[in-house]
């Protein structure tokens, strides 16, 4: 999230796309539902179910799978065409007067640049034409045709109501009701907050879905604004510590990129990673500190080892050839590449994509490690029903870790804040935690090394683990070692604005800096609603004292956005930061505390972007600088726009490159759409081992629309078979009007539900006389992803319905 | 909140902002040490709980009412929840049906089964017009909603108001809940809703309720008794009484009539 879940409370309008934070997030939908309650906020949902969300909103709309790009560049077209931008906002605090390279075009679903042979972009031609002084040129007049801006309202002029619609399966005059309220937040003194989840991300345009809202976000000038922002639900309690912590392949703690190969150091790193300045105004506070967060990071990690002769062990950082994401790991097992897998807090068989591939792929390799509290299908799946024992010879080992429950450490909410927790009870059993099972096998790797050598051991050897035992490591002295010290004083960081590049200074993290200074562990404190007055000095909801926010304690990101030129509120009722005339006020400023915004010198608003400002047009996605809807890889419809390129013709086919056999499915063979989520009365699968929730929701199901239902003689109860190309769930029919057929590019479609949280583990698998045969969800779900993340796309694809 | 003996206490549940998490299940079954029954897939919507009953004090019946329709305005009317527990009455069936006074009125003017009184008679279970009460087959006593009083008497607020994320449950003195209702029912109305509704905030049914609802439909939507027919059986007899009466006076004429034609031909 930009802002946080009790900043939803201070907003006009709230879209949510992609979500059902009802059911996923009931505890944060209080806000929601206080937005609602206590401002007469307005709530649209638009999503393929109706749902325990769409059942408290003002507005639902009944939309197809994956066409949020179609309903998010339709509403950008409205505000648009309409002029109903906040024109202050767009012409100071974004790019919509930067002008574009002649060479960048878009044409028939392509952007300039496209290899069909590699199915990539060569982004070279999306750029910014630059003058004499190197930086980007500017029409603050916005009227030069190769600006940003009229290069995007003719970009998303193909999207009209009727385009929307024949795409989404949103009525025209649903839409426009949407379109006009929606319309009515580019005033000053209205704010919108766009909420999101996995529906948005789980696509083959995922980035795009959510870059298409924030897009919308930036017209309107909501970005930065308290009750505004792109505020994402994260799925777990700490997956966005999870994020921060790099737990994705591309990324090293805090964002920073992977070194790729070819980068021989710190330098040629920091020119091919950080972001460069592109105007003079532009303060690329991120691109001129990169290689102090990355040289703190090398120390925190290598200590002594690194120095400034051998440039910090900058060599010792792995530079990955080819992408390494979660669909890599199981393709690199189906090709024979991989020997052993560590799983440690999640189960890859349920997971998916593709379960019956996965599990293929766990039963092509020599040894798995599956680390968990609880059986999952993964430690269970060689002996699954169905599955031959004796035909599998990956030697699996179940190691018992203990469960959150019974240690200390660190939740980050999606609102990114760090909230410390005790520990509930002691470790059960022979259970162990995690990091200290980590710590032991480090440990006796590094024995191995010491006693035989090998091909690279330096560093092995060099990793510093500076504990009081260091096969037992206190989260608490992990959290000291993210947080970083000043190693000429001792003491711990306060800041990352005091980080060096000279090897004085470490940080495990560079954006957790701070919530671990020498006063103490920030991410302890519980000053609450108790004492609102002393608490929430603004009244905004930030309570400051209330556990820590990353970056340096700040609740809204990019709030420098939150006020005028002059440093003024755009809306005095709702501030976020004000300029009182020698300092910023308010929340912790995203901007120097002290700049006076009258000064002509100032930086622009968004210290972080080379640009200094919101990017409407940006090269950062590789699949394209606008959102551009593209069709699911499977979908029972021609992407109207254009046709001949329906689907991204860059999300990465594995199957077809590894030479394996075609996985995807057709409208032919199969009919319906389907689409995959959670139920609010159980978390992901492990909930499958308590029998309080498992009596709330005991059996898998499938959610069928009522009309559809009628023409199969399908009652709910029935037992059904769903399947797609891949595989086949057998499970419970659930007949319902929620899920409706609708009407896209002219055809009748019907949407089917599917909630994941079965499989062949737990209490109500255990009492079924098929022990859960065909009762993973993800069996269904297609091997390819996201172009930019590689997310699969577990949240459209196709299948047909029979009733057993 | 300080929760004191003397004074009534209930629940006011709003229905309209009731997200059907079933998290007051939940709760009250962990505070209350109830095992539930054994998992049945009921095919009812999300409702997979069924009734309440001995092994289940709060119950979040669904309702799902979406028009056939591809788009339909929500805002609590098209999918309705409801989370459902024994209503406290001021006139409550089951204590005038109990013969052993096992069921009292608690110092917080609650409704409670005293376990080591009740013989397991069974006439509570028939008697409650809410089907509330059944019996525990272990223990062999008749089994409700306590209102939590372990809880209050430890100052407390029950289980399933702590739990509720989105405040539909919320526990307090009848008349600071009662205002609260008819703030939040006067805010709805002043929206537009003007379907939604408070059941049991007044004396109409049973005597009024210490567990009341704001409700978004009618309370027949919710299979619950509206005003005209929730009384007591003691009072329903007037009515009993007359229609037999009127009954037999039909009958008399119907049959003498018969009779004069039977003569007559």
């Amino acid at each position: 999230m930009t802002n946080h879940w009790r900043d939803i409370r201070n907003t006009d309008l709230i879209l949510i796309n992609g979500a059902n934070p009802a059911e996923a997030h009931p505890v944060g939908f209080q806000w929601f539902m206080r937005a609602k309650l206590e401002r007469g906020a307005k709530m649209v949902h638009a999503d393929p179910r109706f749902t325990r969300t769409s059942a408290v909103a003002d507005i639902y709309l009944r939309m197809r799978t994956g066409t949020d790009v179609a309903y998010f560049g339709g509403l950008i077209n409205h505000v648009m065409q309409n002029n109903l931008f906040h024109d202050a906002y767009v012409r100071n605090y974004t790019n919509a007067s930067f002008i574009v390279k002649d060479e960048f075009t878009f044409n028939d679903g392509l952007f300039s640049g496209y290899s069909s042979d590699k199915r990539s972009y060569n982004i070279a031609s999306w750029a910014y034409k630059t003058g004499s002084d190197g930086f980007a040129m500017r029409d603050m007049t916005l009227q030069d045709p190769r600006t940003v801006f009229q290069l995007m309202k003719a970009h998303y002029s193909r999207y009209t109501p009727d385009v929307v619609s024949s795409i989404t399966g949103i009525p025209v005059d649903d839409f426009n009701r949407v379109a006009s309220m929606v319309g009515q937040m580019g005033k000053p003194d209205k704010v919108m907050t766009i909420v999101y989840a996995v529906g948005l991300t789980q696509h083959t345009t995922g980035g795009q879905l959510i870059r298409s809202a924030a897009v919308l976000q930036l017209l309107l000038g909501n970005m930065g604004r308290p009750g505004g922002g792109m505020n994402a639900e994260r799925g777990h309690a700490n997956i966005q510590g999870n994020t921060d912590h790099a737990i994705s392949w591309e990324i090293l703690p805090g964002y920073l990129k992977i070194p790729a190969p070819g980068q021989t150091n710190r330098d040629d790193y920091v020119a091919a990673s950080a972001p460069k300045k592109s105007d003079p105004h532009s303060w690329n506070f991120f691109g001129i500190n990169y290689k102090k967060f990355l040289t703190s990071l090398l120390k925190a990690w290598y200590g002594d080892a690194a120095t400034k002769d051998n440039d910090f062990h900058f060599d010792f950082v792995p530079k990955p050839a080819s992408n390494a994401s979660w669909m890599t790991i199981y393709d690199q097992a189906l090709k024979g590449k991989m020997q052993g897998l560590i799983l440690s807090g999640m189960t890859a068989s349920s997971i998916g994509p593709d379960s019956n591939q996965v599990q293929q792929a766990l039963s092509s390799l020599k040894w798995l490690v599956v680390m968990d509290a609880l059986p999952t299908t993964s430690s269970e799946f060689w002996h699954a029903p169905g599955a031959t024992p004796s035909a599998i010879q990956t030697e699996v080992f179940m190691v018992p870790t203990t469960h959150w429950i019974e240690k200390d450490g660190s939740f980050v909410n999606s609102g990114r804040w760090s909230q410390w927790k005790d520990q509930v009870m002691p470790p059960q059993g022979q259970s162990r935690h995690d990091h200290w099972i980590l710590a032991d096998v480090f440990s006796r790797v590094k024995k191995l090394y010491q006693d035989q050598g090998g091909k690279f051991p330096d560093p092995i050897m060099a990793v510093t683990l500076k504990y009081k035992d260091a096969l037992k490591p206190e989260l608490d002295e992990i959290a000291q070692e993210i947080n970083g010290f000043d190693l000429t004083t001792g003491k711990r960081m306060a800041t990352f604005a005091n980080l060096k590049d000279d090897g004085t200074t470490t940080a495990g993290d560079w954006i957790y800096v701070g919530s671990y200074p020498d006063s103490g562990n920030l991410m302890k404190r519980r000053g609450g609603i108790s004492d609102p007055k002393t608490n929430d000095p603004t009244g905004m909801g930030f309570y400051p004292t209330w556990a820590w926010s990353w970056p340096l304690n700040r609740r809204v990101m990019y709030n420098r956005a939150s006020a005028d030129l002059d440093g003024k509120p755009w809306d005095t009722t709702r501030p976020g930061i004000t300029w009182n005339g020698t300092k910023w006020t308010g929340d912790v400023p995203d901007y120097p505390a002290t700049m006076d915004p009258h000064d002509p010198n100032a930086w622009l608003p968004f210290i972080m972007n080379g640009e200094g400002v919101g990017r409407l047009f940006s090269n950062s996605m590789v699949d394209g600088p606008f959102p551009e809807h593209y069709e699911p890889v499977e979908s029972p419809v021609q992407n109207p726009l254009h046709p001949t390129n329906s689907a991204s013709p860059v999300a990465f086919l594995y199957d077809k490159a590894a030479g394996r056999p075609n996985r995807f499915g057709g409208p032919q063979e199969f009919p319906y759409i389907a689409t995959s989520y959670r139920l609010t009365e159980h978390e992901h699968y492990v909930t499958q081992h308590v029998p309080h929730l498992v009596q709330l929701q005991p059996k898998p199901f499938v959610e069928i629309p009522e009309e559809l239902a009628q023409e199969k003689s399908i009652k709910s109860g029935d037992h059904v078979r769903v399947s797609s190309k891949r595989g086949k769930v057998e499970v419970l029919a659930l007949v319902t009007k929620r899920l409706g057929p609708m009407t896209v590019a002219g055809q009748k479609v019907y949407q089917i539900g599917i909630p994941i949280h079965w499989g062949y583990v737990g209490v109500s698998a255990d009492s079924d006389p098929s022990h859960g045969r065909y009762w993973l969800a993800n069996a269904l779900t297609p091997f390819v992803g996201d172009a930019n993340a590689r997310t699969p796309e577990f949240k459209a694809f196709l299948v047909n319905l029979e009733k057993i | 909140m300080e929760i004191k003996a003397g004074e009534s206490y209930g629940f006011f549940t709003d229905t309209s902002v009731c997200i059907g998490c079933k998290a007051c299940e939940v709760a009250c079954k962990e505070w209350n040490q109830l095992e539930g029954n054994e998992p049945a897939f009921l095919a009812d919507s999300f409702d997979n709980t069924g009734q309440l009953d001995a092994q289940n004090w709060r119950h979040v019946k669904f309702y799902d009412r979406v028009p056939d329709r591809s788009t339909t305005s929500g805002n609590g009317t098209a999918f309705l929840m409801m989370s459902d527990v024994c209503k406290h009455c001021q006139h409550a069936s089951c204590m005038e049906v109990c013969p052993t006074n096992a069921i009292i009125r608690t110092e917080f003017n609650t409704v409670f089964i005293q376990q080591d009184v009740c013989n397991g008679c069974r006439n509570c279970v028939a008697a409650c017009p809410y089907s509330v009460i059944a019996i525990n087959q272990k223990t062999g006593t008749a089994h409700k909603c306590t209102l939590c009083y372990d809880r209050l008497q430890g100052g407390l607020e029950p289980a399933c108001a702590k739990a509720c994320p989105t405040q539909s449950i919320q526990f307090g003195p009848l008349s600071q809940l009662q205002q609260t209702a008819d703030a939040r029912l006067e805010a709805l109305h002043s929206q537009g809703v003007t379907q939604a509704q408070l059941y049991g905030r007044d004396d109409k049914v049973y005597g009024g309720l210490n567990a009341f609802f704001l409700l978004m439909d009618k309370p027949e939507a919710y299979g619950l008794p509206n005003a005209e027919n929730a009384v007591l059986p003691s009072r329903n007899n007037i009515g009993g009484y007359a229609g037999a009466v009127i009954t037999a006076v039909v009958g008399v004429v119907a049959g003498l009539v018969a009779f004069r034609r039977r003569r007559m031909a």
